[in-house]
C-alpha cells in the first residue's frame, strides 16, 4: 500500500495530441480515488501512466514516496483491472488469479492458498476450473477483480471495470467493489464514465475536461460546490437547469423573473470587465411547487409560472418539465457536456427540469407556479465558465455576502 | 461427443440449405480433384511404361513394393522431410521475427510490408536461377564472396542453398499469416500481462502465442504442404543431382522423363498419401485450438 502523487504530469503523444496536461493530483495510502470526466479528457491515460503502460512526457510521478517515471509496470507493484476484463484465455480461472503470483516465482503452496482466499472472496471457487470462455459477464468481471487482489499490490487500477455489465449487475458489482476496497484498504484509482459510481464509490471524485483537471473533492461537495460550470453541468443526473441571465440595474434579468444578487456578487460585477451576462444554474431538487412552501421558506426563494410539459412520477418525487421563454445559455463548455451527454444542456428557452415533492397535484399542461430557492443558485461567467458564486470555496447562493 | 438431440425441423431445413449451398463447390472439386485422384490410383495398380505400351498390365500392389523398397525413393522422402522441417522452422521464426517488427512499427508500416513481400511476389523459377547464378562459379557474386568455391555441386551445400532459396521466399507469407495472428492479440490483454509482472519475453510466450496459436497452426500447415511438394528450387538450382531430388522431383523424373506412368502415379499417390497425413495430424491439432471453440472441456 503506498500513496500516488501526481505532480504536473502531462502526457503528448508522438502524433502531437496533448491527452493529459500538468496534472497535480495526490493520492492518500488506502484512498479510493475516482476519475471522470467526457470521453477523451485523458481518464485511461492517466491511469496507463500511473500503471507505467504510457511514458511520462513530463512531470513526475511518485508511488509510496518514490520516483517511479521510469520503472517498467512489473516494478511498480500495481493491478490494473480492464474494461474488456482482459482474461487469459487460454487459462482457466485459477491459471488466470495464479499468473501474476506464478510470475512473482511464489511456491505453489503459496499460490494456491491466495488463489483459494481470493476466490473465497469474490466468490469464484465453483468456478476455478473454467475458462474464461464459459463464464458470464459478471463472473468474468470477478475473476479480473480476483487477479488484481491475490497479489495484494500497492494500488489497484481500474479502468471502467463495470462498463459491459448490465444495469443491474452493475449496482451489484458496484458494492462488490466498494466492500472490497474498504476491506483492503488499498490505494485505488477508478476511472469511470457513470454519474452514479462516481457519486457513491470514492473518497474523493476528480473531473477532467480536455486533458486538465477542473475539479477534486469529495463527490457531495462537488455536486454542492461546482468551481466551473463544466462540474456543475457534468455532476448529477438529471443535470444542472442553465439560464441566460442579463446583469441589469443590480439584478438578473432571467426567463423565471428577476432575481437579486448579494452585495459580494454585485461588487464583483461592478468591474471594468465584468461580465455584462450571466449563466444562472439551479439543480431541479432546488424547485417546488409553490402551494407546497411554507412562509419561512418563501422568504428564501422567488417563484414563478410557467406551463409543465411532461410529468413523470417516481413514487418518492415527481420529475416536472417547464417550458420557459428566453435566450439560451451558450457557453464551450455546455456544448462540450451536450456532446458528450448526447442531450441539450441549454436552459433558457427550453425545457426547464425540476423535481417537485410527490404530493404535489400538477398536471400535464397547466399553468403551474413553482418556487425556486435562492439560497442554492450559482452563477457563471459564461466566458471563463468560473462560478461567481463560490466565495472561498462555498457557495450561497446570488444573495450571499 | 455428446449424445445428439433430435434435430427440430427448423434445423433440418437449415442443415439442407447447407448442403445445398456447398453443393456446386463440392461438385467442381470432385470432378476436377477426385478423377485425377482415382485416375492416378488406377494407374498405380498396373504395370505401364509408355516405353512398352504392349506389357501393360494390372499388377495389384506390386508398384507400391517396387518403390517402397527402393533407396533412391527413400533419399529423396529423406531429402523433402528435411527441407520441409528445416524450412518450416525456420521460416516460422523469422516470419514471427518480422511480423512483430511489421506489427510494432508504426510509421511506414506499408513500406516494410511493401518491401517484405518483394520475394514472396517474384516468380519462384526466376528467383530460383538468379540463386543458381548468384552461386556460380567465376560469375556469381555470392560464388565469389566464398572464394570461387561451387556449393551447387556438394549435396549439403546444394541442400543448404536450396532451402536457403525456399526460406527466402516464403518467409513473407508466413509473416503476413503471423501478423494476422498478432492481431487477434488484444492490447488490454498485454497490458494486464504487463501489470501482472511479466517481463517481454514472458508476454510473448504465456500470452501471445497461446492466443495466437490457431493462426500459427494454420500457417504452418500451410508451409508444411507447400514445403513437402517442394519441386521449382530443386529443378532449376540442381536439377536433383546429388542426391538432391525431392519425391515430387522424383515422380516427375519417373513419369514425365521416365515416362513410366506405373512407377510415376504410385509415387504421386503416396506423395498426396503423405499431404493428407500431415493435413490430418494438424487438423487434430487444431481440434482444442480451432478459432471459436477455446474450450477444453466441453468437447
Ligand atoms: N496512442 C495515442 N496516440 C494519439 N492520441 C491518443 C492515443 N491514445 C489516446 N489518444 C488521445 O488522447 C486523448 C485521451 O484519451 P484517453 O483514452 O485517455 O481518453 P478517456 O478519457 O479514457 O476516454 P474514454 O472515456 O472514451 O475512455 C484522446 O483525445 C485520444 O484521442
Ligand atoms: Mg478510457
Amino acid at each position: 500500500m503506498a500513496d500516488i502523487v501526481l505532480d504536473k504530469v502531462s502526457k503528448s503523444f508522438p502524433d502531437g495530441t496533448v491527452a493529459v496536461q500538468d496534472v497535480d493530483l495526490e493520492i492518500a495510502d488506502g484512498e479510493f480515488v475516482i476519475l471522470v470526466g467526457p470521453s477523451g479528457c485523458g481518464k485511461s491515460t492517466t491511469l496507463n501512466m500511473i500503471a507505467g503502460l504510457e511514458d511520462i512526457s513530463s512531470g513526475e510521478l511518485r508511488i509510496g514516496g518514490q520516483r517511479v517515471n521510469d520503472k517498467a509496470p512489473r516494478d511498480r507493484d500495481i493491478a490494473m483491472v480492464f474494461q474488456s476484463y482482459a482474461l487469459y484465455p487460454n487459462m482457466t480461472v485459477r491459471e488466470n488469479m495464479a499468473f501474476p503470483l506464478r510470475l512473482a516465482k511464489l511456491d505453489k503452496a503459496t499460490i494456491d492458498q491466495k488463489v483459494d482466499e481470493a476466490a473465497k472472496v469474490l466468490e469464484l471457487t465453483p468456478l476455478l476450473d473454467r475458462k474464461p470462455a464459459n463464464l458470464s459477464g459478471g463472473q468474468r468481471q470477478r475473476v479480473a477483480m480476483g487477479r488484481a487482489i491475490v497479489r495484494q499490490p500497492k494500488a489497484f487500477l481500474m479502468d471502467e471495470p463495470l462498463s459491459n455489465l448490465d444495469a443491474k449487475l452493475r449496482v451489484q458489482m458496484r458494492t462488490v467493489v466498494s466492500r472490497l476496497q474498504k476491506k483492503l484498504g488499498t490505494t485505488t484509482v477508478y476511472v469511470t464514465h457513470d454519474q452514479t459510481e462516481a457519486m457513491t464509490l470514492g473518497d474523493r471524485v476528480v473531473i477532467m475536461r480536455g486533458g486538465a483537471i477542473q475539479q477534486v473533492g469529495p463527490p457531495q461537495e462537488l455536486y454542492d460546490h461546482p468551481r466551473n460550470l463544466f462540474v456543475a453541468g457534468f455532476i448529477g443526473s438529471p443535470s444542472m437547469n442553465f439560464l441566460h441571465a442579463a446583469v441589469e440595474d443590480g439584478k438578473l434579468r432571467t426567463a423565471l423573473g428577476d432575481v437579486p444578487i448579494g452585495d459580494r456578487i454585485r461588487r464583483e460585477l461592478e468591474g471594468a470587465d465584468a461580465p455584462r451576462e450571466l449563466i444562472l444554474g439551479i439543480r431541479p431538487e432546488h424547485f417546488e411547487d409553490a402551494e407546497l412552501i411554507d412562509d419561512e421558506a418563501r422568504a428564501r426563494g422567488m417563484e414563478f409560472t410557467a406551463p409543465a410539459d411532461i410529468v413523470e412520477s417516481m413514487g418518492s418525487d415527481k420529475y416536472v418539465y417547464f417550458t420557459v421563454e428566453g435566450q439560451r445559455a451558450s457557453a464551450a463548455e455546455l456544448e462540450e457536456l451536450a456532446a458528450d451527454a448526447g442531450a441539450d444542456f441549454s436552459g433558457g428557452g427550453g425545457n426547464l427540469v425540476t423535481r417537485l415533492s410527490a404530493e404535489s397535484p400538477v398536471q400535464e399542461g397547466e399553468d403551474r407556479r413553482v418556487w425556486f430557492n435562492l439560497e442554492k443558485i450559482h452563477l457563471f461567467d459564461p466566458s471563463s465558465g468560473r462560478n461567481l458564486t463560490l466565495h472561498e470555496g462555498r457557495s450561497a447562493g446570488t444573495l450571499g455576502d | 461427443m455428446s449424445r445428439r438431440a433430435p434435430l427440430s425441423e427448423n434445423k433440418k431445413a437449415e442443415r439442407k440449405l447447407g448442403w445445398l449451398l456447398c453443393a456446386p463447390a463440392a461438385l467442381v472439386m470432385v470432378l476436377v480433384t477426385a478423377y485425377p485422384i482415382i485416375y492416378s490410383v488406377w494407374l498405380s495398380l498396373q504395370r505401364f511404361d509408355l516405353r512398352f505400351p504392349d506389357e501393360r498390365k494390372f499388377i495389384g500392389l506390386d508398384n507400391y513394393v517396387t518403390v517402397l523398397s527402393n533407396e533412391f525413393w527413400w533419399t529423396a522422402f529423406g531429402v523433402t522431410m528435411l527441407i520441409t522441417v528445416v524450412t518450416v522452422a525456420v521460416e516460422l521464426a523469422l516470419g514471427m521475427g518480422l511480423a512483430l517488427v511489421m506489427h510494432r512499427t508504426l510509421v511506414g508500416r506499408g513500406i516494410v510490408r511493401t518491401a517484405a513481400l518483394i520475394p514472396y511476389g517474384i516468380v519462384t523459377v526466376v528467383a530460383a536461377f538468379s540463386w543458381r547464378y548468384a552461386w556460380t562459379p567465376g560469375t556469381g557474386y555470392l560464388a565469389n564472396l566464398f572464394d570461387g568455391s561451387a556449393p551447387l555441386t556438394e549435396r549439403a551445400s546444394s541442400l543448404a542453398i536450396i532451402m536457403l532459396a525456399e526460406i527466402w521466399k516464403t518467409t513473407p507469407f508466413m509473416a503476413l499469416l503471423l501478423m494476422a495472428g498478432l492481431a487477434l492479440v488484444p492490447e488490454d490483454l498485454l497490458k494486464a500481462a504487463s501489470t501482472d509482472g511479466a517481463t517481454a519475453w514472458q508476454r510473448f510466450t504465456k500470452v501471445m502465442l497461446p492466443v495466437m496459436k490457431p493462426a500459427i497452426l494454420v500457417a504452418l500447415l500451410f508451409r508444411t504442404l507447400d514445403a513437402f511438394r517442394v519441386f521449382d528450387n530443386i529443378f532449376v538450382l540442381t536439377n536433383g543431382g546429388n542426391e538432391t531430388s525431392s519425391v515430387s522431383m522424383l515422380a516427375y523424373n519417373n513419369l514425365i522423363r521416365g515416362l513410366n506412368l506405373g512407377i510415376g502415379s504410385t509415387m504421386s499417390v503416396l506423395i498426396f498419401i503423405t499431404v493428407a497425413i500431415i493435413a490430418f495430424v494438424f487438423v487434430k491439432l487444431f481440434g482444442t485450438a480451432a478459432p471459436g471453440s477455446d474450450d477444453g472441456e466441453r468437447r
